[in-house]
């Protein structure tokens, strides 16, 4: 299970990736004389409201959701991770401050948070910006969840065995903290990658159905999922849930290897 | 306009009318007395069917998109509370919304005396209030009274006050009041179609009502109930209107769920549908252009954060032409409207039959022109990109609302239209509340796309947009004196027109605001949208308009098969 669902992503990150080569369109090119239209030679998935080819959008959308999930998931994860040795491992008080920290962003009312960010930011500031700076925002405030679960992993190897010697051996905090405890903590580590991954994903979709995502012309798959909302379009045009149907392979393929890789461990 | 009409009512005596006792002339074949005789009797049971058609009772069912801010009639702000009014209230005149003449309702004259400063009602008599206290003139004493309350913050009050001093009222007898202006106010007896009157001695109040319905229960949040008015004031066939016993008027945001109760047969009708929705409604019609634009403008404010250069752009007519001419209107209606929209022309819609000034067209799409006008101004094309006469390359962002696919579909039609001439669009989706901060508050936006809507016909409602010391004035609001001579001749026509009473001479001085603002372009008016409406085929007697309520307007004589 886990082989093929590293296999689907993988080839869907090839395909995504592969999407000036493989796009007949490019993304933001208008067929005014075609919205909406079925499926065709031209447009193999049909085109929006605005005439753009659906396919085209589909994979430089997915391209952008696939580049800037994992990053902000990464930023995420190693974010949660410094916090959670610093917590772990500096006595006390650091580990109460990271604990309230943690608290306190699992409270933050994020969305409120992602809008004032949007509306704070420049309106001249180039799309690209915008998605760096909605899913900075993300990674910034998924950092908690991981943190509090790492931080625990941390308190419970800094009791164990071989902790224990290499402190009786005269190696200092910081050196067990890196060297003995650091890679005990990377399966765990990967596992809230893989879980945060889907998550930011998830919600980059609901960021783009409030119209808060990834701005116009860019094509997100978020932006795309706004199109099922006219209900009667999606029956006539099934192939518009393809950006959600992309989206639930991409997020199961996730989970997959995360229930894989919890079954394996 | 295209005004679609509904059946006709057998109240007015259209459907008494009895066919002609000769067929179709010409026609050979079996025309003996017999046989006409026979024709005539079918004809005559088909008439008296007609006659007996409309059916009393029953509960009409439609939509509100979101809760009544306030059901007091003289505290009305938003769509929904406006539309209960219009339900409920009754009013001393009424704007047909068919043929948007001013008719008489508990008024059954009106005169205008004292050189515009007075206007004299006569009261309809014997009416009653639904919880049956007596219809008087000192109940309209009352409602100017209060309306005109500074305590009260009424925002129909705004229209009233014509100058500096009380809005005063006489009681000439039981059934004779006069209004008294501290100023001549023109087209005066139309502002009195948004009053309802309301009962000085009814302990109900403002409950007490003259309207068709009355508000039985409200559940906020979910429904409003109306039912009728047991002493409605309007007869059909000797009996008292209205036809129908109810409306509910039910709480549902999502304009998707909205088509899909009506497909389910849950609501009867919609009276704004949504252009993506209406090919999937049934009974959907298109009615034609309605009052409301969509337009984009620059931000003139003095002050804002713009770049001068930037602020330079802006400020040139030809600039704002060019723009105006590079965007193909006739795509915004088709791609984002499937159709039912047409070209923006000016401040009036087409729909509005009397102040429309029918010597302007809509801006064509003509880039060589736009081109022209951009060199002529120091702008040139390097490498695809438009620089301006310092070489700044001609940028800048666009905001409007998040959530509204249609302005968002403009916008990106609008992006690549500008395109090509090598200007580069920043679209900006904000949410509601951080868009209207920055458009009247704190001005730190460059060009901005929203809808308005003209609910008053006449131009005295759209004074608080053309004066330029008027906060709506949006391009560039609340000016201590006019920044450009266009905007002080606006002022000064307004104001003539304002206190003019010669409908006529009105309308010149205002078709003169209309083709300054053609040839000024502060706004850039895109599209009118067409009024799209839907009804259930079991709902009679329905006679849209491009008026609010366009299927509700004459609730009273609508009835449910």
């Amino acid at each position: 299970m886990r082989r093929t669902a590293g296999s689907v992503l993988l080839a869907i990150t090839a395909l995504l990736f592969l999407s000036d080569c493989v796009a007949p369109h490019p993304y933001s090119e208008q067929f005014r004389e075609t919205p909406r239209a079925g499926i065709c030679r031209r447009f193999p998935l049909g085109t929006d409201d605005l005439g753009r080819d659906r396919l085209s959008r589909l994979l430089y959308g997915g391209r952008i959701s696939l580049e800037c999930a994992p990053a902000a998931a990464f930023v995420s994860s190693l974010l949660a991770l410094t916090l959670a040795l610093a917590g772990g491992y500096g006595g006390h008080w650091a580990g109460r401050l990271v604990g309230v920290a943690a608290d306190l962003c699992l409270s933050l009312p994020w969305l409120f948070a992602l809008l004032a960010a949007r509306a704070a930011l420049p309106l001249d500031a180039p799309a690209g910006a915008t998605v760096l700076v909605t899913f900075g925002l993300l990674s910034l405030l998924g950092w908690a969840g991981p943190c509090r679960m790492l931080m625990a992993a941390v308190k419970v190897r800094r009791q164990s065995e071989f902790a224990l010697a290499a402190h009786a051996a005269g190696c200092s905090g910081l050196r067990i903290a890196v060297v003995q405890i650091l890679p005990n903590l990377i399966p765990l580590l990967w596992t809230q990658f893989l879980v945060t991954m889907p998550a930011f994903l998830l919600a980059e979709a609901n960021l783009g159905l409030l119209g808060l995502g990834v701005p116009e012309p860019l094509p997100s798959i978020g932006g795309m999922l706004r199109d099922l909302a006219d209900l009667p379009n999606v029956a006539r045009h099934p192939l518009a849930l393809a950006p959600a149907a992309l989206l639930f392979v991409m997020v199961s393929c996730c989970q997959l290897l995360v229930s894989a890789d919890e079954y394996h461990v | 306009m295209r005004i679609a009409t509904g059946r006709s009512d057998t109240g007015n005596g259209s459907a008494n009318r009895m066919p002609g006792p000769c067929g179709p002339s010409g026609r050979r074949g079996r025309t003996g007395p017999a046989w006409r005789a026979f024709g005539v009797l079918i004809q005559v049971l088909l008439a008296v069917a007609r006659l007996g058609a409309q059916q009393w009772g029953g509960e009409l069912r439609v939509c509100l998109h979101s809760e009544p801010r306030n059901l007091d009639p003289l505290l009305v702000e938003d769509e929904p509370s406006e539309t209960v009014r219009y339900l409920t209230g009754g009013v001393l005149v009424r704007v047909n919304r068919a043929t948007q003449q001013l008719e008489p309702e508990l008024a059954i004259s009106w005169k205008i005396e004292n050189g515009g400063r007075t206007i004299a009602f006569r009261l309809r008599e014997g009416l009653r209030f639904s919880d049956g206290t007596p219809f008087t003139a000192e109940d309209v004493a009352y409602t100017v009274g209060r309306l005109m309350d500074p305590a009260l913050h009424s925002p129909t009050a705004d229209t009233f006050r014509s100058g500096s001093g009380p809005v005063r009222t006489a009681v000439r007898g039981p059934h004779e009041i006069a209004v008294i202006f501290p100023e001549p106010v023109a087209g005066a007896a139309r502002l009195f179609d948004q009053v309802a009157i309301l009962s000085h001695q009814s302990p109900q109040r403002p409950g007490a009502v003259l309207g068709p319905f009355r508000v039985v229960e409200h559940k906020p949040g979910s429904y409003l109930l109306l039912g009728r008015n047991p002493n409605y004031w309007k007869t059909a066939n000797g009996r008292r209107l209205p036809y129908l016993d109810a409306v509910r008027l039910q709480i549902v945001q999502s304009r998707e769920m909205e088509a899909l109760r009506l497909r389910q047969g849950q609501i009867q009708a919609i009276s704004t549908l949504d252009p993506d929705l209406f090919d999937e409604a049934p009974g959907a019609r298109d009615i034609g252009p309605s009052p409301a634009s969509e337009l984009l403008w620059f931000n003139l404010k003095a002050g804002g954060a713009i770049p001068a250069y930037r602020r330079t752009w802006f400020a040139s007519p030809d600039f704002r032409h060019a723009i105006s001419l590079a965007i193909r209107r006739q795509d915004l209606c088709r791609v984002v409207y499937h159709g039912h929209a047409s070209p923006g022309i000016g401040p009036v819609s087409p729909s509005n039959l009397f102040w429309f000034n029918r010597r302007l067209a809509p801006r064509g799409f003509d880039p060589v022109a736009a081109r022209r006008l951009l060199e002529s101004g120091g702008f040139r094309n390097s490498g695809g990109i438009l620089l301006d006469r310092d070489g700044h390359p001609v940028e800048f962002s666009l905001i409007t609302n998040s959530g509204n696919r249609s302005r968002e579909r403009m916008a990106a039609l609008i992006e690549q239209d500008l395109a090509a001439l090598g200007i580069r669009l920043h679209i900006v989706a904000l949410d509601f509340p951080s868009l209207i901060e920055r458009i009247s508050k704190t001005f730190q936006y460059e060009a901005c796309l929203l809808g308005t809507s003209n609910v008053d016909l006449d131009p005295n409602g759209q004074m608080n947009v053309w004066l330029s010391s008027a906060a709506n004035h949006q391009w560039n609001p609340e000016q201590p004196a006019p920044a450009t001579p266009w905007e002080a001749a606006i002022d000064h026509l307004m104001r003539q027109q304002a206190s003019n009473l010669d409908e006529h001479r009105r309308k010149a001085l205002f078709d003169q605001v209309q083709q300054i603002v053609w040839d000024q372009e502060p706004f850039l008016y895109l599209v009118n949208r067409d009024a799209l409406v839907a009804a259930s085929p079991l709902l009679h007697n329905i006679q849209p308009s491009v008026l609010e309520p366009r299927l509700l307007w004459n609730v009273e004589r609508l009835w449910l098969r």
